[in-house]
């Protein structure tokens, strides 16, 4: 089974704070701390396992620049057997759809059988996987935390739907499915390993050798465009305690008993 | 202005709340646009709820055929290309079957694709302004989308308020015979009904939540101590289930259980909508984070910026001196 796993390198929300910019037209990404998307990780955990016991082999591909070559160091250090940067200024200022047509050119010349994304960027939409499934017309399923191989023409897939219930459906090769957090535990990597595949040579397909009209991509060709980020104000806001320690315990203490929380 | 088109959810012949929350979406993009509801299914449920949209849609479109009496992404966004007119403006709410259709269809009807959308502040030259959130919440972004070829947008389920309509006579018209042939290579085959767990989070007055704040497995006893003393159960968000670190039936939210406590404690927990979704009943959340910018501080109640693994044992002291005291 050759299996492609689309990839995003993202601000990671669980070591940084996000602030805006002073112009409040992009966060503050002086001092980001970047890591692949976590939904990605997992979905190339999942390429490895079903590689592992099916046989084939897993490439990890991502739409960037340089920045990004780190994420597919380190999927290859998790045993992706290829990354493949697909760069070119024409790419930049991509929405999802611009995104999702540079994925499809790259998969058009290639040959896979399975096509893997995360579920949501941290910063995206939740759209490239859909949007390339229809691009490529092949099937698609959204949320998937289960695969099992059936034969080598299709698959049964479980999609997480309302309530913790699991949707269960027959699928056919080629798909796009869009993995969700949780079908497994993403192997550890460690310096070590990431160290073992830095001189591993990455391919970095332009749009002239991809086949991809610049006018289809990029900034010119977005149709959806954010204007600025601002802090939402949702609710009326929580009462901050700034107490000490102590001082803020006895007051959580009192409120539980007083919203009967300690009969 | 072009036609607003609203993809209505339904179950056992109840139309969902987003069919609602859509009509007040629909009048945020154009109070003049005209409005239909496209209603997919199959048998007598189908025809129920056509008829009971017919009180706040002026138009249905009903779609009746045997294999979509479940509803499969792949078959319905097949019906709705070949009867969509061009550059029309469709919604979905953002759950897990407008995720599933709504990026698909926006490429096969050549529209543009604005997702999980919170708020819509109109149209200015043929580009709609809207709001979404990126970073778990953590901010707030305007998007501006060109519609001139039409645009596919799903919701936020919860984010658009029912608003009273006045009482409109709705005819339902049927287009089954308009969507051709449907051939699908992804087939439906079962529901797997969630697990109950050891504890039933959802029958419990208290909850000690935590979240990805607890750090590692061997933390989640800090909690289990709390909610021990304070006769309250353990629950979760998403990212504790996904490390492993307590079972599935523990999660709070849209893609777990919905819980109604009177008291909430939400320890190391950001506060995604997906958790805040399964929050129902208005309990009291008490907000400990280590992050003051977590959006769990705009919904909460009372807010603590403070490390759990800290806080949390010297509150278990404090709770068991407390009890201790009120039993003599």
């Amino acid at each position: 089974m050759e299996i492609l796993v689309c990839a995003r390198r993202v601000p990671d929300t669980s070591e940084n704070d996000i602030q805006l910019n002073s112009a409040g037209n992009d966060i503050e990404r002086d001092d980001l701390v970047y890591s692949i998307n976590e939904s990605d990780n997992y979905a190339v955990e999942e390429a490895l396992q079903i590689a592992a016991k099916f046989g084939g082999s897993v490439t990890v591909a991502t739409v960037g620049g340089e920045d990004d070559e780190e994420i597919l160091r380190r999927e290859m250090a998790m045993g992706a057997n290829h990354g493949v940067l697909i760069s070119d200024d024409a790419f930049a200022g991509s929405d999802g759809r611009g995104i999702a047509t540079v994925l499809a050119a790259f998969v058009r010349k290639g040959r896979y059988d399975l096509i893997l994304t995360g579920v949501q960027a941290d910063d995206g939409a939740a759209q490239v996987g859909g949007m390339l499934a229809a691009m490529l017309d092949y099937p698609f399923a959204s949320l998937v935390n289960s695969i099992e191989i059936l034969d080598g023409n299709k698959l049964k897939v479980g999609r997480e739907i309302a309530g913790g219930n699991r949707e269960i459906s027959e699928i056919d090769l080629p798909c796009v499915l869009s993995i969700q957090t949780g079908i497994n535990e993403p192997r550890y990597v460690g310096m070590r390993g990431i160290r073992q595949v830095a001189s591993i040579p990455i391919p970095t397909p332009s749009a002239a050798e991809l086949g991809i009209d610049p006018a289809t991509v990029g900034e010119m060709a977005a149709r959806v465009k954010r204007i600025d980020y601002f802090v939402p104000a949702l609710g009326k806001g929580a009462e901050m305690l700034s107490g000490s320690r102590e001082e803020n315990i006895d007051k959580v203490v009192n409120l539980i008993a007083a919203k009967g929380g300690l009969k | 202005m072009a036609r607003i088109f609203a993809y209505i959810l339904h179950k056992a012949g109840v139309a969902d709340d987003s069919a609602a929350e859509l009509i007040s979406a629909a009048r945020a993009i154009d109070p003049s646009a005209p409005l239909t509801a496209i209603v997919t299914g199959f048998g007598a449920d189908l025809d129920v709820v056509c008829s009971g949209l017919r009180a706040s849609y002026a138009e249905i479109w009903k779609i009746s055929n045997e294999v979509l009496a479940y509803p499969n992404a792949e078959l319905i966004r097949q019906a709705l290309v070949k009867i969509l007119p061009a550059g029309c403006v469709v919604l979905a709410a953002h759950e897990h079957f407008g995720i599933d259709l709504a990026p698909g269809l926006s490429i096969k009807t050549n529209a543009s694709f604005v997702s999980d959308v919170i708020a819509i502040e109109g149209i200015e030259d043929s580009h709609l302004k809207l709001v979404r959130q990126e970073f778990g919440g953590q901010v707030s972004a305007h998007v501006r989308c060109d519609i001139a070829s039409g645009v596919v947008i799903t919701i936020r389920p919860g984010a658009f308020k029912q608003v009273e309509n006045a009482a409109v006579n709705g005819i339902v018209v049927d287009k089954s015979s308009e969507i051709g042939a449907l051939t699908a290579r992804r087939r439906y085959l079962e529901t797997i009904v969630a697990e109950a767990g050891d504890v039933d989070i959802t029958k419990h007055n208290v909850l000690v939540s935590v979240g990805r704040g607890i750090q590692e497995k061997d933390n989640i006893g800090i909690a289990k101590e709390l909610a021990e003393a304070l006769g309250a159960a353990v629950s979760c968000s998403r990212p504790v289930v996904d490390a492993k670190w307590l079972e599935k039936s523990r999660q709070v939210g849209s893609s777990g259980k919905t819980v109604k406590p009177k008291v909430y404690l939400a320890c190391g927990i950001s506060g995604s909508f997906q958790h805040l979704a399964g929050l129902k009943g208005n309990p009291f959340i008490i907000a400990i984070n280590k992050n003051p910018k977590a959006p769990i501080f705009q919904v909460a109640d009372v807010g603590i910026v403070d490390d759990i693994l800290e806080f949390l044992p010297e509150l278990t002291t404090k709770v068991q001196e407390a009890r201790g005291v009120s039993v003599k």
